[in-house]
């Protein structure tokens, strides 16, 4: 059978506090905003060809939540065979936000815990755009 | 003058359980100070980057930080960059100690964080048991 649950996937860059907004939020909305329609997995089984994680972003509704202009979740996922159903981009969010200065990587600061609450809405709202609660 | 290489610390991504932000906090206080003349690279850059990424482990001895058994990290860097120098599975050495995590994925318990500060102390004895190879 076909998972339903639309598949939110982060890039969990590791060098700046965008990579970490973009994982966090992404936990936000799986398990806390949406956790019967969203669900995650881990990119890197993706990045090392893990045969289940790559049927299942076959299978799936995807969401790619990128921390920087290289687009590690988006590429990641296409070479997987995997179809970008929705793209949630951090820079784009820090556009959007330019008072908000995030600056820790390891663990958020409170500039950085704004943009992963208002992230997760964003992909809580595209989460709501893709589910059917069907097959896809 | 004889300039040696930094030694690579690269974490998996780790999106499906908190031992996967047990690896990634880890390897940021390794970055942050533990041994601070150590650099990273996002791991999903390996298959969505270019060949200058791939050439990282042969640049870098590399050290590899895994949240469980599957070894994503470990696995891919020698996919698609070189054997790593050495590697520490997170799962493993948990199960070692006899512990448990308490917090969550997103969330870090106090007793989660000192879990980290000594898995990074682990990875930190594998840094410089690389740094004594390239040594000789
Ligand atoms: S998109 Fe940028 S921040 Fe995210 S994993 Fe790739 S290089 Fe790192
Ligand atoms: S090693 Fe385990 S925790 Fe880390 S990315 Fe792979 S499956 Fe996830």
């Amino acid at each position: 059978m076909t998972d339903s649950k639309v598949l939110v996937i982060p890039c969990s860059g590791i060098g700046k506090p965008f990579g970490t907004i973009g994982r966090e939020a992404t936990f936000t909305v799986v398990d806390e905003l949406r956790p019967g329609k969203a669900d995650t997995n881990c990119l890197s089984l993706l990045v090392m060809g893990d045969p289940d994680a790559k049927r299942q972003v076959q299978e799936s509704l995807c969401v790619a939540v990128d921390g920087c202009p290289l687009e590690c979740a988006r590429k990641n996922i296409e070479i997987a065979g995997g179809r970008i159903d929705a793209h949630v981009r951090v820079m784009d969010l820090l556009r959007d936000n330019r008072g908000l200065k995030p600056r820790q990587v390891t663990f958020l600061d409170e500039d950085g815990e704004k943009l992963a609450a208002i992230l997760a809405e964003r992909i809580a709202e595209k989460v709501d755009d893709l589910y059917t609660g069907g097959s896809r | 003058m004889n300039i040696k290489p930094k030694i690579g610390v690269v974490s998996c991504s780790g999106e499906c359980c908190i031992l996967g932000t047990l690896s990634r906090v880890a390897t940021r206080f390794i970055l942050e100070g533990v041994r601070a003349d150590t650099v990273t690279l996002c791991l999903p850059l390996f298959l969505a980057g270019d060949s200058g990424e791939r050439e990282f482990a042969q640049r870098f001895p590399t050290v590899s930080v895994d949240g469980c058994h599957k070894l994503c990290a470990k696995k891919a860097i020698e996919k698609f960059s070189g054997p790593t120098a050495a590697s520490v599975d997170m799962e493993k050495l948990l199960m070692e100690w006899g512990e448990e995590p308490t917090g969550t994925r997103k969330t870090l318990s106090a007793k989660d964080v000192e879990f980290a500060k000594r898995i990074a102390q682990e990875v930190a004895k594998r840094v410089d048991e690389a740094r004594e190879d390239q040594d000789g």
